[in-house]
């Protein structure tokens, strides 16, 4: 097969998989199409509403699952790692966005392809090997059934032993609407569900291997930028202090602190067992005789670690945890034994699970049992807040659908719902909340009541500019500086540039965590310019593009049925107030911003888009260019 | 300045920045696979070690290579075993020779392997945690010895 000219970081093709017929084949990606979306997220959106109608089943076989890298994949910038994978999630019935790092993205452009679309489903279980334009779609009997890392050892055995394995777990297989894609062993494609709609079309793994290489627009500029950005001060202190030495792991004292660190499904904000699961204590359990963290492709920063438990119960050994990991399995289950955490952490990587959802999930059913809405006797065990090895128990159950484990593999809200409750799953569109309480913030609060796929952090970081001093697009003047967290002023204004940053963020192909330690927007903006040759006439540009970006996932949420009822928050973030910790007294004021916001974007009282705004935009109709 | 790369294995994060590096230096683009320094990565363990030529003093490589093009030379006044492309025949008899995979098929009928970028490593460069350095052989070891040092008080259990 010719190979399409390379250009601009990108590849300039797909692979376009059947899984029905059992073919895969190359196709060219037409340059305007990537000038106008610029790939990973943007990319992926762009296709999945081109090919999939919104109402289609997420685990049936029209739904179709994207691999979408960026231009900066694979090239030579700072944290050049990350691909994002495009889908309807089964979960939420919404766009899934799942972003994950390791090294299996740079391997894919490697390989000659920025994407990969994967369509119809498997009569029997099967897995992609992708070695360059070679490619075969094999029987997976032998993996089937397996935890992530026999998978990827059994899988580089019979492919190539320099290759990059993604793979689902058990819980993918079963559909669990919670489970994750996991590559490189213990990197995750966490959120959303995406696991199961790779399950449903059972496709175990792909395994890929490349010898190609990627080439910018502008060499000489591109490499003078990324070492500008390497030479910062800010990306210096970052990498050097704030996440090199413990990862994200030290944010679970510093959350609690603000008094928004989720504790007992979200009933406190503060948690008296923080410092037990905290970033010091947590690097005890680091692996014995490794003084270092561990990096995606390209990061100076490494906020990755490799962790073992050596003895007791809890034994086990495996990458993490951050952040999220020890929130949500740590103080939202009220669990403050350490070694449970990790236990459960390194089951999630096994099984495919996404910590965030399986951690408030769980914690969704210890609030039903200890309301009186559940029995023991339906959970088939006792259940309550602080129990570390029921946690561990009930994950595994979850993932093969076990007993009880069949109502947790709903996810939150389903759970809730089954037994009469919804109000106590802690969830946007039915996707779980991560871990810095909305009653925190009220820029975090809104972005998460609007986030497209749901309750969010990652794709709208409005915490950066309300308690971590990151200045963001210059929103405060300083580094260091935060804007008033509790204030409502000015904050539809923050929510949407952040959400449309955060688009060309995820469509780049970079780590937003080193886009954020960055001097400026217009760094980053300069790398995206050298690499792929777009001149994006400025920052407003720019950020013109994400809100594009941000506008079809929109048009596909509403086809998918959602409504501006869907932008809301649990009534708990909205009518119960903390009665302790730094965030007490406090509830978002969403009534006053949320008409607000609308209005900034160009939607509509009922949140639809204007047809100007969308001809402004160039997303006329959804579905052109 | 006579200096050598160092390697520091307790430093490598295994981002593989050098990889892309490398290769961007010598093909204007970013391949792993066209790069002289291969960091192998054992992901479970957490243990992460680039692994480029030594440059040796006696090279199998050079001793082995038929045409002269795998020649004892300097670089920036630094010892270095080199290829000349233009002498290289193609025989592969370097690769097969040299013990630690730094010398590999470069396709249009040459070789490919560490050549310290005329004296600036662009892998070194790029390495953010110096797990891979140039410095003067002076100080590599007496880097080492407080190294060893370090690493000894803590085993002792003194912080």
């Amino acid at each position: 097969m010719a190979r399409a000219a390379a250009f601009g970081g990108w590849q300039g093709r797909l692979l376009r998989v059947d899984l029905e017929q059992g073919t895969a084949r190359g196709e060219p990606i037409e340059r305007a199409v990537l000038e106008k979306w610029v790939g990973g997220r943007g990319l992926g959106v762009w296709y999945l509403n081109q090919e999939v109608d919104p109402q289609v089943d997420a685990l049936g076989p029209a739904n179709k699952l994207i691999f979408a890298t960026g231009p900066l994949t694979g090239t030579g910038t700072v944290a050049g790692s990350r691909q994002m994978l495009v889908t309807k999630s089964p979960l939420t019935g919404a766009v899934a966005t799942s972003n994950t790092g390791g090294y299996f993205g740079a391997e894919l452009k490697f390989a000659g392809y920025d994407a990969i679309i994967v369509e119809k489903a498997a009569a029997a279980p099967v897995y992609l090997w992708i070695d360059d334009d070679r490619v075969e779609i094999r029987a997976a009997d032998d993996v089937w059934g397996r935890e992530v890392g026999a998978t990827t050892g059994i899988l580089l055995g019979e492919t190539h032993e320099d290759a990059k394995v993604m793979c689902i777990g058990p819980a993918g297989e079963n559909l669990v609407k919670i489970s994750a894609v996991m590559n490189d062993m213990g990197r995750a494609a966490g959120r959303s569900g995406v696991g199961a709609v790779m399950g449903s079309k059972r496709l175990k793994a792909i395994v890929v291997h490349g010898t190609q290489g990627v080439r910018v627009a502008d060499p000489a500029g591109f490499m003078q930028a990324v070492q500008d950005v390497r030479d910062h001060e800010l990306l210096n202190q970052y990498m050097t202090v704030t996440i090199a030495e413990y990862g994200t792991s030290d944010v679970v004292e510093f959350s609690d602190e603000l008094g928004l660190l989720p504790t007992r499904n979200f009933q406190q904000g503060t948690f008296e067992g923080a410092a037990a699961i905290g970033g010091s204590a947590v690097a005890r359990y680091n692996l014995k005789g490794v003084g270092k963290t561990k990096a995606c492709f390209g990061c100076p920063t490494a906020c990755g670690r490799v962790t073992a438990v050596e003895h007791g119960p809890f034994k086990g050994r495996g990458e993490g945890p951050e952040y999220e990991t020890l929130g949500s399995l740590g103080a939202v289950c009220g669990v403050s034994d350490l070694e449970a955490v990790l236990k459960s952490n390194y089951l999630c990587n096994e099984l495919g699970m996404d910590t965030i959802s399986a951690g408030v999930t769980m914690a969704c059913a210890m609030e039903l049992v200890e309301k009186g809405y559940l029995s023991e006797g339906e959970v088939g065990r006792p259940l309550g807040f602080g129990d570390g090895a029921a946690v561990v128990e009930l994950l595994q159950k979850t993932a093969l659908r076990e007993g009880f484990g069949d109502a947790l593999a709903e996810g939150s809200y389903r759970l809730a719902e089954r037994y009469g409750h919804p109000e106590l799953s802690m969830t946007v569109k039915k996707l779980e909340f991560p871990n810095y309480d909305p009653r925190g913030g009220n820029g975090f609060a809104l972005a998460y009541a609007t986030q497209n796929r749901g309750a969010c952090h990652i794709r709208n970081e409005v915490h950066c500019v309300e308690f971590f001093g990151i200045s963001l697009l210059g929103i405060t003047k300083e580094e260091g500086e935060n804007v008033d967290r509790f204030s409502s002023d000015g904050k539809a204004e923050i929510a949407k540039q952040i959400q449309d940053y955060y688009c060309m963020i995820d469509s780049s192909g970079m780590c937003n965590f080193l886009v954020i330690s960055m001097p400026h927007a217009a760094a980053f903006m300069g790398l995206v310019e050298k690499a792929t040759g777009i001149d994006f006439g400025g920052l407003d540009g720019f950020l013109r593009v994400g809100e594009a970006i941000y506008n079809l996932e929109r048009l596909f949420n509403l086809g998918a049925g959602l409504t501006a009822a869907d932008d809301t928050l649990p009534r708990r973030m909205l009518e119960e107030p903390f009665v302790e910790g730094a965030s007490k007294g406090h509830v978002p004021k969403l009534d006053v911003m949320l008409p607000e916001y609308y209005a900034l974007r160009g939607w509509d009282a009922a949140g639809v888009p204007t047809a100007e705004r969308l001809a402004e935009l160039g997303v006329a109709g959804g579905a052109a260019l | 300045m006579k200096a050598q790369l160092v390697v520091n294995p307790d430093r490598c994060t295994g981002c593989r920045a050098c990889e892309t590096a490398c290769s961007f230096a010598h093909y204007e683009e970013f391949n792993p696979q066209r790069s002289a320094v291969r960091v192998s990565v054992f992901t479970n363990d957490a243990y992460f070690l680039p692994v480029v030529c030594l440059q040796c003093a006696d090279a199998a490589c050079v001793a082995v290579c038929p045409s002269g093009a795998m020649h004892v030379g300097e670089v920036d006044g630094n010892y270095a075993v080199l290829v000349d492309r233009e002498r290289c025949v193609g025989c592969h008899m370097c690769v097969l020779a040299c013990p630690f995979g730094c010398v590999e098929d470069d396709g249009a009928q040459s070789v490919r392997k560490c050549d310290l970028c005329a004296g600036d490593p662009a892998c070194v460069r790029a390495c953010a945690t110096r797990a891979l350095d140039y410095a003067p052989v002076g100080t590599v070891a007496s880097a080492r010895r407080k190294a060893l040092a370090g690493r000894m008080k803590l085993e002792e259990g003194r912080q």
